[in-house]
């Protein structure tokens, strides 16, 4: 039951230099194709004739009694209208160069342009400005209108003349024309149908022209970038709201947030009235909950791990500026990207140029900045790194606008640079890599500290007494004078191990890094002492390889499960059991036991000071004396 | 996506954008279609919440069976409703048609001066209105977020660039942003996302036993029913797609001079 209005439309921006017939020629469209509201043409007719002026076809969309006065479109404005294909948005830009602003607004909600041409005027400033615009603004369909051929007798070789000199100036920025059109707005030549007066045009009429544009489609095909616009916290629940920009979302995914690097699973897509499903694609503005709560706020891109954005202090850009003030080197300003904010600066301007003849404006080295109008490109630099893709890659985090004051100033958007790959990619590592051996030997520093740097390396379910006998044998080295140091499970997970999770793939990586920072702290002469669930075997072992064989010792903190529930000092295993915690260990993910541990702690049975005293045991160390003891 | 759907998102990230940016949030419901879509498509936003005030500026000129159904949807779907009335203008009698008021300097005082008294006494930084393109001219001009200086003026001929869904979300104090998110609706999509709704509008636009219909919906001395039979929602879009008549054809205040909505607006009017 559906017209073809409400299942596509298309936004198409009507632009080229003042005077070129844009208000006219849309007022003649409507009229042509039946659009015009009863009574719209003779209202205006009667104006017209009260004021003692022509009528203007114009005025239909020159709303503003300035706008008519002056017979000039100030503003953009956007009407409906509609074909036996589909429903057309018509947005009017004006030609003006001062009210450039209201043109970009125009043609940036727009799917496709006509640029129009005064076919006795030729090419204009702005008709070239205009072209290059639409470019940078991401309008890839363009069809030129050659208007007012009336005025040059409808002449075939003037046409053709002024589609080869337009051609090749698009050409020169990299555009291509879908096709050139002549036409006579005023009259309604080639607008609905095909003129008489021109015998020689075979080619489309303007609607036909119009049927013929692409409706864009959202990138669904492309990697998921979903901007984090809100956090709500409605119904007790924390809930991510934003609008996926590309790709698809779904329950499951596990997702990393740029910049910033943490990561979570979906557990849940939310939207209201509308029917419940596990999945959002490009477009969609919806909620989103998380298995694991973690801290990400406005601004976040949240992506797949496998395609994540770069997140740089820096990118190259093309922008274009409006602003009044002109757009300065050595001041900040703020940018807007997605729905991230950032303040940023110019670090370095390559180019500026003026948009109608893409000649490089010229400037004194000691006054670098874009005037309004101006179109430059340069690199911007951040304080904090920014997420980003450049606008080949994906569009909706590939542009951005920067704002001055209180008003947004430029847009730009983002070219390709050498810009390297988040460190978490795996793809990408250095081949250029070497290890370097200090002055020191392994021996050396074990005799200034007294004993050899070790890894103590306790394991356990949670409740077993770990992070309490390591700390407690922290206490007792230091007061015996040794080099000792605890890395807690809970503590690496606030810093280095933020980005983790608990996955088996979150937990191998967690003792990975854990194990890696045990082995230097050891290298470095320290008892390096280590609390960690740590319950596959294998990521032991292979800690174990890391570090040489003598100095790692596996201590088994060994208390049957009933135990650690009852002790529960964080209260975490009534949270398993109820369901609020997945993969604990011990409950709902697996423990396995050391073969065979240098030490095994019965924790159920012996107090906390024997199993310290165990394991001092093991080291055979003699007591020094110490000043400080605690 | 169907293009409802593509409206429906868009007045959501709309939403949302202002919920996020303004302190002081609140929303003018004039009870018409319009602005009941626009509060339904908030409680899809905020996943069936409505997280700030709905300012009802009352002429005391509005048809009485408005205001119940107001004051239910109210009760039922638990809002926040602030009531702005000029209590000197109706005091003194200076509106139309009864006292010495045209009918758009009763507009101005009646609706832009309640508004604007509220505005003052409630600080608000932002307000979403339900305005769209397709009802008159000098709307089809209108930004999604537009500003207003300190005099509630609009200043049409400088109005900010807005590109990329990037709106200006930076302001003076004292001045306000005004959020249209129904902006690039029709009046046809407002009524074929009725239907697929199913959201309930006041009677007063099913025609009546005389063959008569409200196609929008003020205070009744300026507004004016059309011959109608479309008696259900699915009779109005059958409608809508063969008229060729305005919206607004029936709102008498907006035919005074040829640019009399137009400096209204200016003024600060919706």
């Amino acid at each position: 039951m559906t017209t073809p209005g409400s299942t596509e439309q298309l936004k198409i921006v009507i632009v080229g230099h003042v005077d070129h017939g844009k208000s006219t020629f849309v007022g003649r469209l409507f009229h042509d194709t039946g659009s015009l509201p009863e009574g719209k043409l003779e209202q205006l007719q009667a104006i017209s004739e009260r004021r003692g002026v022509p009528f203007e076809w114009a005025n239909l969309m020159d709303a503003l009694q300035s706008e008519r006065d002056q017979n000039i479109t100030i503003d953009t404005a956007q009407i409906w209208f509609q074909t036996k294909k589909r429903q057309y948005v018509i947005i009017d830009a004006p030609g003006h160069k001062e009210f450039l602003k209201n043109m970009v607004t125009g043609a940036a909600n727009a799917e496709a342009a006509l640029l129009l041409i005064d076919a006795h005027e030729g090419i204009q400033e702005n008709s070239r400005r205009h072209g290059y615009l639409l470019n940078l603004l991401g309008i890839r369909q363009i069809a030129v209108l050659v208007n007012k051929m009336d005025l040059v007798d409808y002449s075939e070789a003037r046409f053709r003349q002024i589609a080869t000199e337009y051609t090749a100036w698009l050409k020169s920025i990299d555009v291509e024309a879908k096709v050139f059109v002549p036409i006579a707005a005023k009259l309604g030549d080639n607008i609905a149908t095909r003129s008489p007066k021109m015998p020689w045009w075979d080619g489309p009429t303007v609607l036909e022209t119009l049927d013929a544009f692409k409706v864009a489609e959202s990138p669904k095909d492309q990697p998921l970038r979903f901007p984090v616009q809100d956090v709500y916290r409605f119904d007790q629940r924390r809930i991510l709201a934003g609008r996926v920009e590309s790709g698809s979302i779904k329950v499951g995914d596990r997702l990393i947030f740029a910049p910033g690097n943490k990561s979570s699973v979906v557990k849940s897509i939310e939207r209201w009235n509308a029917p419940a499903t596990d999945s959002a694609h490009a477009g969609e503005s919806v909620g989103v909950t998380l298995t694991e709560q973690i801290f990400v706020e406005r601004g976040s891109i949240a992506a797949l791990e496998s395609s994540p954005p770069y997140e740089l202090t820096r990118f190259n850009a093309r922008i274009f500026w409006m602003g009044k003030q002109p757009f300065r080197k050595g001041r900040s300003y703020k940018l807007k990207l997605a729905t991230q904010e950032a303040e940023c600066s110019i670090e370095a301007i390559e180019k500026v140029i003026d948009a109608s003849t893409l000649a490089t404006v010229s400037r004194h080295q000691n006054e670098i900045f874009v005037g309004r109008h101006e179109v430059a490109e340069l690199t911007l630099k951040f304080k904090k790194p920014v997420a980003f893709d450049t606008i080949g890659e994906i569009v909706p985090t590939g542009r951005f606008v920067i704002v001055d004051g209180f008003d947004v100033c430029g847009g730009g958007i983002i070219v390709p640079g050498n810009y390297p790959k988040r460190t978490a990619d795996g793809t990408h590592r250095s081949d250029n890599l070497y290890w370097s051996h200090g002055k020191l030997t392994v021996a050396q520093r074990a005799r200034r500290n007294g004993h050899p740097g070790c890894v103590i390396w306790l394991t356990g379910l949670s409740g077993a007494g770990k992070s309490t006998i390591a700390t407690e044998l922290e206490r007792e080295l230091f007061n015996m004078g040794r080099q000792a140091f605890v890395l807690d499970g809970d503590n690496i997970r606030h810093g280095l191990c933020s980005d983790l999770a608990f996955s088996p793939l979150d937990r191998r990586e967690n003792i990975r890094r854990v194990g890696e920072v045990a082995k230097l702290f050891a290298e470095a002469g320290l008892i390096a002492i280590t609390a960690f669930i740590s319950p596959y075997r294998e990521d032991r072992h292979s800690v174990r390889e890391m570090v040489s064989d003598d100095q790692f010792i596996e201590v088994f903190v060994n208390a049957p499960i009933e135990v650690c529930e009852k002790r529960d000092p964080k209260g975490l295993y009534a949270k398993a059991r109820a369901n609020e915690i997945q993969d604990f260990t011990g409950i709902s993910a697996p423990y396995e036991p050391p073969a065979k541990p240098e030490i095994e702690l019965r924790t159920g049975e012996c107090s906390i000071a024997e199993s310290v005293g165990r394991i001092l045991e093991y080291l055979h160390l003699q007591d020094v004396e110490t000043e400080i003891s605690i | 996506m169907d293009y409802l759907s593509k409206l429906e998102n868009q007045s959501i990230y709309l939403f949302r954008e202002a919920f996020n940016k303004f302190e002081n949030l609140a929303m003018l419901w004039s009870i018409g279609k319009d602005s009941t879509v626009l509060l339904w498509l908030a409680r899809k936003a905020f996943l069936g919440h409505v997280p700030f005030p709905l300012v009802h500026v009352d002429t005391t000129y509005k048809i009485p069976s408005m205001i119940e159904y107001r004051d239910r949807l109210v009760k039922e779907w638990n809002l926040q409703l602030v009531v702005g009335r000029n209590h000197s203008v109706l005091q003194e009698g200076r509106t139309f048609p009864n006292g010495k008021a045209t009918r758009v300097e009763c507009c101005g005082t009646l609706k832009k001066d309640a508004m604007k008294a509220v505005l003052e006494q409630k600080h608000y930084t932002g307000v979403i209105v339900g305005v769209r393109r397709d009802e008159e001219p000098t709307r089809a001009k209108e930004r999604y977020f537009s500003p207003r200086d300190k005099n509630m003026e609009w200043n049409v001929e400088d109005q900010p660039p807005e590109l990329w869904d990037q709106f200006k979300t930076d302001f003076e104090k004292g001045t306000h942003i005004r959020i249209h998110p129904l902006l690039h609706w029709t009046e046809l999509n407002i009524w074929e996302y009725i239907e697929r709704e199913s959201i309930p509008v006041i009677p007063l636009y099913f025609a009546n036993e005389k063959g008569e219909r409200y196609r929008s919906i003020g205070c009744f001395p300026c507004t004016f029913p059309m011959k109608s039979q479309a008696r259900t929602v699915s009779e109005i879009i059958q409608e809508l797609r063969q008229t060729n008549t305005p919206e607004r054809a029936g709102r008498a205040q907006d035919k005074e001079s040829e640019d009399a909505f137009e400096k209204l607006r200016r003024d600060g009017y919706m």
